[in-house]
């Protein structure tokens, strides 16, 4: 129940994208078709569904203080919770690197699907972001850190695809000159995030 | 030491260099122009303090992090530049996030998870992409503090609205008299929440780009 409750809250409530603009670079750029919204939104979800349990271990069995002691007695002292952002940023780069080489090799669809937003995903403030998120919410278990990967990506696949979708069709509007483009996007976007802060409160 | 002060000097106040430091904040600002960094730039941007450190923070790293990428130009192989950019990067970061939580540990606490996120922050990396990676130190200093000032300038104008119109304080002052809370003045609560800052930076783009006609998309 605990992992669905993560999970939903994680797509519609802590929205990536409307509650905390995380991944604002890449949703604006990227937003202009419906079809490269889906792809990198997609790209985005396997990121975070696999970088969030891994930094979630590294962060429980490596660089939390005291989570050496599996070694040995004589680490239980050690924090390394310092070293944590270039830990993860580490990690999340050689796993996008490794996902794309994977991905490559034995799926050369989805890799033509996906293949130029993978990169492009390392610098995705919303990876990054989960993998601190994960670690200010200090999760219980595994399971609950992927429930929350999986559901902020959804959540921001969610976002990214309906702003493309509006920005398709706002094109033939009637926009004032300055605030087209990048200006009207803003704008809308605040409104769907307070449409969004509806979802608030809501508890499974 | 006195001769390399004079030639830094001379180089410093050029009319290039000057405009390194103008262009970001108007003509090719990071966040309006650039659409660059806009990821941490808005949640922090309820109480005017959390978001001059933010500024703060984000000038030195940008101005440090251009400075040694552009010291080590010419050594980085070309295929690994993103990685060791990053690890240029978080590097810095971790160094402020440190003297961060030993100097303004409230603050710290209230930015929580952005400070971090200033390693993917787009400014920096896209500023190393762009400038360090083809240019001299000094002017990359230079860059690097322009672009940094022009993202600080956006989130304090951000800031000022919100936490005057949100919660009637700047800094955390009062600033709205109790007689006009007595008159029947209420705070605007929409103004705190997350969307707010998203429309707030639309209309600021919106006067920008009436001011400054030759930027607006076609």
């Amino acid at each position: 129940m605990e992992n669905i409750n993560i999970f939903i809250k994680a797509i519609f409530i802590d929205n990536m994208i409307f509650a905390y603009f995380l991944g604002m670079c890449s949703y604006l750029a990227v937003s202009k078709t419906v079809k490269t919204a889906i792809g990198l939104g997609a790209a985005v979800i396997f990121v975070l569904g696999v970088t969030v349990p891994v930094n979630y271990l590294l962060e429980n069995y490596v660089l939390k203080a005291g989570a050496l002691k599996w070694l040995s007695d004589d680490f239980a002292n050690v924090d390394l919770s310092f070293l944590s952002f270039i830990m993860f940023i580490a990690v999340i780069a050689s796993i996008v690197q490794l996902v794309e080489m994977t991905v490559e090799k034995f799926a050369p669809a989805l890799y033509g699907a996906l293949g130029i937003f993978l990169p492009l995903i390392a610098v995705n403030c919303s990876i990054l972001g989960g993998a601190l998120f994960m670690q200010e919410r200090e999760y219980d278990s595994i399971l609950q850190a992927t429930s929350f990967g999986i559901g902020s990506g959804i959540g921001w696949l969610l976002a990214i695809v309906s702003i493309a979708a509006i920005r398709e069709k706002i094109r033939y509007s009637n926009v004032p000159a300055p605030l087209k483009g990048l200006g009207i996007t803003f704008i809308i976007t605040g409104l769907m995030g307070i449409a969004f802060m509806s979802f608030m409160g809501i508890e499974l | 030491m006195s001769t390399t002060t004079a030639a830094s000097k001379e180089g410093l106040f050029s009319a290039k260099n000057k405009k390194l430091i103008t262009d970001p904040l108007n003509d090719s600002n990071p966040i309006t122009v650039q659409v660059l960094g806009i990821c941490s730039a808005l949640a922090i941007t309820v109480q005017l303090k959390q978001a001059f450190v933010m500024a703060l923070s984000v000038i030195v790293v940008t101005a440090m992090a251009n400075v040694i990428i552009s010291l080590m130009r010419n050594m980085i192989p070309d295929r690994i530049r993103i990685i060791v950019q990053l690890v240029v990067v978080a590097s810095l970061v971790i160094l402020v996030d440190q003297v961060l939580k030993a100097y303004v540990y409230d603050v710290s606490k209230a930015l929580s998870v952005f400070v971090g996120l200033i390693i993917t922050n787009c400014i920096v990396m896209g500023r190393l992409e762009a400038f360090a990676l083809g240019n001299k130190p000094l002017p990359s200093l230079i860059d690097g503090i322009g672009n940094g000032l022009g993202y600080g300038l956006i989130l304090v104008i951000v800031a000022f609205f919100r936490e005057l119109l949100g919660s009637g304080k700047l800094w955390g002052v009062q600033i709205i008299p109790d007689a006009l809370y007595n008159a029947g003045y209420v705070n605007n609560g929409l103004m705190i929440l997350p969307p707010m800052a998203l429309i707030t930076v639309g209309i600021i783009i919106w006067v920008q780009r009436s001011r400054n006609t030759k930027l607006i998309e076609k």
